[in-house]
């Protein structure tokens, strides 16, 4: 009884009590909400017109940002280092295409899942090789990102947003905005939503499938810098940051493989019950359910919904 | 090349189906597990069995497992790290309850609760498939990753959070705890590994095995003949997992001897999967050649550098090593997307018809 009391009703009388605290609940959740949905962003970028299921996605957000800082600390300005880096992304998904997906066309699914797998373990030694593997600081500063945070005074008490996570927030909605834009309105955009409907399709049409791969990865790639921004600058930038592609998975689950609206929303969802039932449940069961709550209620959702909130219907036939 | 089979000639079904049709296999593979089980613990050296011999078998136990959900029966599963993890556990805890039964006899029969987690993970596989599925299994990977650091009680309250492997003798010979040989313990694993890799081939090539295959090359129709999907999806989960929860078992008893949580997380588990699609999907021999490159090739890279002098750092060996492993991934991959099972039928392929290709 009392174990019921402490599931179904204590956890909400908290929240009544001390609005104050959910709110600043709600707010992280929202941030760690957009951060996954960016990281989803890239997945379902490369999902959508290639069928590639892309495993590295996660470790191409923290090869990212390790050359940014990599750059910035061989005495390259921050800007040019933010320039040098996409660069660097652009050559990635050229060699991307060139080496991995041109060899391995026409291949079923779970071979292309396990050559991203390769490209996971390559990317992690040649980063290391490369930058380094210790912990590195963002340079959010030299990049002009404000630091600090605000306090408002609300509801009884202060909630307080970090002004990195408001900026987070407003580049994560300009970047799916432009994404947006580039998709409906610009040629290349109306050639990538007709590769993601039928390869062969598009190949009829004079579509060419190997470039638009390649602007693909490259989106993806400028997608993962942009996340490895914000949460390098949130926390430091190490191989640790992979952990995150995990997170986005049951984001990808909950929106489904192919729509962006759905791993914008998915990402949301799943921030805010990760930390709310992290703050007001967590206590009950031996605080770390983080780790494992996204999965969970994205397979709650996927029971009643199985390609995910916002996926193309799987129709089935023999 | 090196035999044919001419002259062989079959007059029963049962001679025709046997497991080794063909004479000189049967030979060979008589060969092959004498070699294994005596020549080896004669001559090779501890290092040898302890650090590549013991730990091949066991993770192809493993990749069995995994290849009789991913490769038979078409669900691919990111969750073995998470069902090898209930093993070891299980088996420890049955260590720790009724101390006078077998060990081995507990290493069996811990894969029974990994059965039953896998069951309980698998209830989702009918309404979700294919990468849903395999997200959704990452959910018991991560549940279970939590369970054995977050439920005490599990590693009996210990402070360090590990399970240690209490002595335990077989013939009264020490076969795991810090007194056990590793030739011994290696004996005790391809003993269990040759049974059950011996069982699981003749499970692929019964009336179950089928059912899978069916189900795996078109679920919707593997229904209209008539296959129970759920039950069959179900078994394969069960099977499975009891095959990667002995494998975890053995990993802890007869080959690591303690063991964290760390053992048992993601990684293990994507592990054991490029064992399985490095070996071959839907083969046994597959999940053997897989678990030996798989674990062989970072030892191969990291005494390389040692035979030409080089003095390299060993975080650098270990970067290269990681490098390489992954090129090497996406090499195999486009060399032969098929495995290295296809590879080893090729190869034999054209050794049969020498000298005349066609």
């Amino acid at each position: 009884m009392h174990l019921l009391y402490q599931i179904f009703i204590d956890p909400f009388v908290q929240m009544g009590t001390a609005p104050d605290l959910f709110v600043q609940t709600l707010w992280e959740g929202l941030v760690t909400g957009v951060l996954y949905s960016l990281i989803a962003l890239g997945f379902v970028l490369i999902f959508k017109a290639s069928g590639v299921f892309n495993f590295a996605q996660g470790i191409m957000v923290v090869f990212a940002a390790l050359a940014l800082v990599g750059f910035y600390e061989h005495g390259v300005p921050a800007y040019l280092a933010l320039g040098l880096t996409i660069v660097l992304m652009l050559i990635l998904a050229v060699a991307v295409e060139r080496l991995i997906l041109r060899p391995l066309v026409n291949q079923p699914e779970i071979i292309l899942f396990m050559a991203t797998f390769g490209l996971t373990y390559f990317l992690i030694g040649f980063g290391e090789l490369i930058f380094g593997g210790d912990p590195k600081v963002m340079i959010s500063g030299a990049l002009g990102l404000p630091s600090g945070s605000y306090q408002i005074k609300t509801l009884g008490g202060f909630v307080q947003m970090q002004k990195i996570d408001i900026a987070a927030a407003i580049i994560a909605s300009l970047m799916v905005a432009s994404l947006g834009v580039f998709f409906q309105k610009t040629r290349i955009g109306r050639a990538l939503r007709a590769v993601a409907d039928s390869h062969r399709a598009a190949l009829s049409v004079g579509i060419s499938l190997e470039q638009i791969w390649v602007i693909v990865w490259f989106a993806a790639g400028i997608v993962a810098l942009a996340t490895g921004i914000m949460w390098g600058a949130r926390s430091n930038v190490s191989f640790a940051l992979e952990i995150i592609a995990l997170k986005a998975l049951p984001v990808l689950i909950l929106g489904g493989f192919t729509s962006i609206p759905g791993a914008i929303v998915g990402g949301i969802i799943i921030g805010l019950g990760e930390k709310i039932g992290e703050f007001y449940w967590g206590p009950l069961f031996g605080s770390g359910i983080e780790d494992w709550l996204a999965y969970v209620i994205a397979l709650v959702f996927l029971l009643f919904r199985p390609q995910g909130l916002f996926g193309e219907r799987i129709i089935e036939r023999i | 090349m090196l035999y044919r089979e001419a002259g062989q000639f079959k007059t029963t079904y049962a001679a025709d189906s046997a497991l080794f049709p063909i004479l000189q296999d049967k030979i060979g593979i008589v060969l092959i597990l004498l070699a294994a089980f005596i020549l080896v613990p004669l001559t090779a050296s501890d290092f040898a069995i302890d650090s590549i011999l013991t730990p091949i078998l066991i993770f192809s136990l493993a990749a069995i497992g995994l290849n009789l959900l991913t490769g038979y029966t078409g669900l691919l599963s990111l969750g073995t790290g998470g069902f090898m993890g209930v093993g070891a556990y299980a088996c420890y805890k049955l260590a720790t309850f009724f101390p006078g039964i077998n060990i081995v006899v507990l290493v069996i029969f811990s894969g029974f609760f990994a059965a039953a987690a896998g069951i309980i993970f698998g209830l989702p596989s009918l309404r979700i498939k294919g990468f849903y599925l395999s997200v959704a299994t990452l959910a018991s990977q991560f549940f279970l990753s939590w369970c054995f650091i977050r439920v005490p009680w599990l590693y009996n309250y210990n402070v360090s959070a590990s399970i240690e492997v209490p002595t335990r003798t077989l013939f009264g010979i020490p076969i795991t705890g810090p007194t056990a040989t590793p030739a011994t313990r290696y004996i005790v694993v391809l003993a269990i590994v040759s049974i059950m890799t011996w069982l699981a081939s003749n499970l692929i090539r019964g009336r179950i095995g089928r059912t899978w295959m069916a189900v795996r090359d078109m679920d919707i129709a593997a229904e209209l003949i008539g296959i129970k999907l759920y039950q069959t999806k179900l078994l394969a989960f069960a099977v499975s997992s009891f095959y990667c929860g002995v494998a975890g078992a053995m990993l802890v008893f007869l080959w690591l001897g303690n063991a964290e949580s760390e053992s048992f997380n993601i990684n293990q588990s994507f592990l054991i999967l490029f064992m399985v699609i490095i070996g071959g999907l839907g083969s046994l021999l597959g999940s053997f050649l897989g678990a030996a490159l798989i674990w062989g090739l970072p030892i191969v890279l990291r005494t390389v550098p040692g035979f030409f002098n080089l003095s390299i750092k060993a975080a650098t060996i270990e970067h290269i090593t990681f490098m390489t492993l992954g090129a090497l991934i996406i090499l195999f991959l486009i060399a032969e997307p098929n495995g290295l099972a296809r590879l080893w039928q090729i190869g034999k392929q054209k050794l049969r018809v020498w000298p005349f290709p066609y």
